[in-house]
């Protein structure tokens, strides 16, 4: 029954925190659907779980969808390994003003899109581009001036991304990106 | 359609909720409540002196009771003072609703005097919390508060009202008309799964109920349907410390509790469980230790009413959400439906290997007659009072808490009050008097160590206004006895602040609040001490002078797992010198 004692005395290696499973598993990105009752402090507590027990937000979105009945859609884009994320969809699920969680992620097929707004300032031939880009990209220009334009665009977050790329180069100033809206395909 | 003011509806919409007893301390923001208050007779207002301990002794009527705890307490300082004994409410999952004044609503947010943004500085430590800036809308907000605080996992929850709705006029609604419908917990559990579970239990070679406070907190039918599983299939129990009392500790499946401090016999029968049944735990860290290498031979059923409890630390093969009284109600009729089988040979041989480890005698110290051991102490007090039916027990947090839970025996739930998660010092002695208030003849004990019980001293004040005989059993050891025994185990025995050099004399001080004080030092006088305590009818400060270097034992080193137990093998300063702590 006397094995030798593990723990030294006089040493402070042995922490009552550092209890992690070390066998952490692969992380993933998630994009969750929050039905909200549309009350004061309901996007507080949403976030405040997720900063209080240190979740990841990549992206957060938030509007009332049904004016009538009160409710807010609240869609998160988070990442961790399954059993934090598993963790995030029960303690959302916990507060009281949510109706429901959905994982867009595991719950088949979603559209994701986000809007941007892209200020590119430049002149000569870097504004001609930028226009010709613009195009390809299927975005609109929405302000206009001689050095200027502000273009909008809507579409995945990597198609964003990619003509933010673009833009750098030709001038871009300043951009405003929504986060990103998702609803399931189908019915 | 009642009309009425904001402050009369406050105490008409508790009174409807049948509360009998509100903890609180006035000031600006709620005087209109209190003109209310003091205009009826119903309820009954208890004043505190301090709103730490107005949350605390709610606490200790709701455990006590099974009925939530109703807090009033002011805005600004008289809410953050609330924070911690709101906090310790949610980590414990005890109901409670507390009210807060609020500055009037056209001063929110104007830094106005006693103005804090309550709803949220509360928000992380409550289930839920309202701010009411309509009339209308406050009776039905206090009737949610009680529905959100009573359902599914209880909890914390707050309603602050700005004094203006407090003096305006409004319509009043009763409870069955409170707009609770969308917050509706779920209770049943799983049938398939739990049909699993049963089958496991069948074939279980070395099973292990490990029992929590959602037992307690799920009602008495749970403790009944407990009680009558275990001592049916025949499979040993254990529990955390938030559970003791559910299961009898007289009754034959009983290890003991588990966990950091917890017993050897208890602990190893997780680890080398086959069959671990969770009802109402959580798997605390203070019960796993290192969780790669928790109980890992067992396959797991994890029964919760809340789902963000399972697979939170430790991943379960049977989830079962749901309310434990209806899960076990379900368990046990399909148990027996298909005859009560449980595999006996193998269970006699588990029994056999429990009994091996019992040997052991892990919670053995070495007594003195010269000098008092707090384990020593605990045993008398059990001794001479645990024939009282009546017997409610608080304890402060620290050594003499462990002890507490090792050397006193449950025999019922709601009987143990004292704070689990969040560890609260100076929750003790406001527990008591709450606990005294809803049982008035009862003997009610607050076994305290000295550091934690000067915390929240100012409670005397109450006990001796309202007359409460609460019993404040002191282990002084001079020490903060958990802080320097880690700093003995972790920190090369440099004891960095965990000593008090300037100790009250409890007597006089005891004396100075109208109370009586009682020292005792001499194992020899301690029974006739501790009688002198018991017959006393009023509030008594016990001031029992022990061993001042005891470490608590046994004990599970942070992240070890659980069969790396450190035994007490011997104790007092000589032992910790010379390393007496040994590893099983």
């Amino acid at each position: 029954m006397a094995a030798a004692l593990n723990i030294q005395k006089g040493t402070s290696k042995h922490s009552a925190y550092d209890l992690r499973d070390p066998n952490a598993e692969a992380v993933e990105r998630h994009t969750l659907a929050v039905i909200v009752d549309n009350e004061a402090g309901v996007l507080a507590r949403v976030i405040g779980l997720f900063s209080g027990r240190g979740y990841n937000i990549d992206s957060l979105t938030v509007a009332e969808v049904d004016h009538e009945g009160h409710r807010s859609r609240i869609t998160i884009v988070t990442t961790g390994t399954p059993a934090v994320i598993d963790q995030i969809k029960a303690q959302l699920g916990r507060i009281v003003p949510v109706h429901e969680v959905h994982d867009l992620t595991v719950e088949g097929p979603s559209v994701e899109r986000e809007l941007a707004l892209f200020k590119v300032v430049s002149g000569g031939d870097k504004r001609v581009e930028a226009l010709r880009l613009a195009d390809i990209f299927r975005a609109n220009v929405v302000d206009s001036t001689l050095e200027s334009f502000v273009f909008e665009i809507t579409g995945t977050p990597q198609k964003v991304d990619a003509f933010g790329e673009l833009m750098r180069p030709l001038g871009l100033t300043e951009m405003a990106r929504t986060g990103i809206a998702a609803l399931s395909r189908g019915s | 359609m009642t009309q009425m003011t904001g402050a009369k509806m406050v105490v008409q919409a508790l009174k409807d909720q049948g509360v009998e007893v509100v903890f609180g301390y006035p000031g600006g923001a709620v005087l209109p409540i209190y003109d209310e208050i003091f205009q009826q007779t119903e309820i009954r207002h208890i004043l505190v002196r301090h709103e730490q301990a107005a949350v605390h002794a709610a606490e200790g009527y709701a455990r006590s009771t099974g009925k939530p705890g109703v807090v009033l307490v002011t805005s600004g300082p008289g809410a953050t003072n609330a924070v911690t004994g709101i906090t310790d409410a949610l980590m414990d999952s005890i109901p409670l609703v507390v009210l807060t004044g609020q500055v009037p609503t056209f001063m929110v947010g104007n830094d106005a005097f006693q103005e804090a943004d309550t709803v949220g500085i509360t928000r992380p430590c409550t289930k839920h919390n309202w701010l009411v800036k309509d009339t209308d809308a406050l009776a039905d907000t206090i009737h949610q508060a009680f529905h959100v605080a009573t359902s599914g996992r209880p909890g914390p929850v707050l309603v602050d009202i700005p004094k203006d709705v407090q003096f305006a006029e409004g319509t009043y609604v009763e409870p069955r008309a409170a707009k609770t419908g969308h917050y509706q917990p779920k209770v049943k559990g799983d049938k398939e799964m739990i049909t699993r579970l049963v089958e496991a239990m069948e074939t279980a070679e070395r099973p292990i109920f490990y029992t929590g406070g959602g037992v307690i907190n799920s009602g008495d039918a749970a403790t009944q349907l407990l009680r009558e599983f275990v001592d049916a299939t025949g499979f040993p129990i254990t529990s955390t410390l938030m559970g003791l009392g559910s299961y009898p500790a007289s009754g034959k499946g009983w290890l003991g509790m588990l966990g950091m401090h917890g017993l050897y016999e208890a602990n190893l029968a997780m680890h080398d469980c086959d069959l671990m049944i969770n009802i109402g735990a959580r798997f605390d860290d203070r019960i796993t230790g290192r969780v790669a290498d928790f109980s890992p031979h067992s396959r797991k059923a994890h029964i919760d009413i809340d789902p963000s409890s399972i697979n939170k630390t430790i991943r379960v093969e049977m989830p079962i959400v749901g309310d434990v009284a209806h899960v076990l109600e379900d368990a046990l009729r399909i148990w027996k439906s298909r005859g009560r089988k449980v595999n006996k040979a193998a269970l006699a041989e588990w029994w056999a290997q429990i009994e091996e480890w019992r040997k052991v005698e892990c919670l053995r110290y070495r007594n003195s007659d010269k000098i008092i051991k707090p384990q020593y102490a605990l045993q008398r007090l059990e001794a001479l009072t645990k024939d009282r039916k009546d017997r409610y027990i608080c304890t402060e947090v620290g050594q003499h808490q462990m002890w507490a839970a090792q050397f006193l025996g449950f025999e019922a739930p709601n009987r143990w009050m004292t704070s689990g998660g969040l560890g609260t010092m100076g929750y003790g002695f406001p527990a008591s008097i709450g606990v005294q208030i809803a049982h008035p003849d009862a003997l009610v004990i607050n076994v305290a160590g000295e550091g934690s019980w000067l915390m929240n001293m100012q409670e005397m004040g109450t006990a001796v206004q309202y007359s409460l005989p609460v019993k404040q059993f002191i282990l002084n050891n001079e020490r903060l006895g958990m802080v320097r025994q880690w700093q003995s185990l972790l920190h090369g025995n440099r004891y960095s602040h965990s000593w008090s050099e300037a100790l009250p004399d409890f007597v006089k001080l005891a004396e100075a609040f109208g109370a009586k004080g009682i020292q005792c030092s001499d194992p020899a006088d301690l029974d006739d001490a501790i009688a002198e305590m018991l017959a006393h009818d009023g509030p008594v400060i016990f001031d029992c002078l022990v061993e001042k270097h005891e470490n608590c034992y046994p004990m599970i080193p942070s992240g070890e797992p659980h069969h790396k137990m450190l035994l007490g093998e011997d104790t007092g300063e000589d032992a910790i010198k010379a390393g007496g702590a040994v590893l099983v």
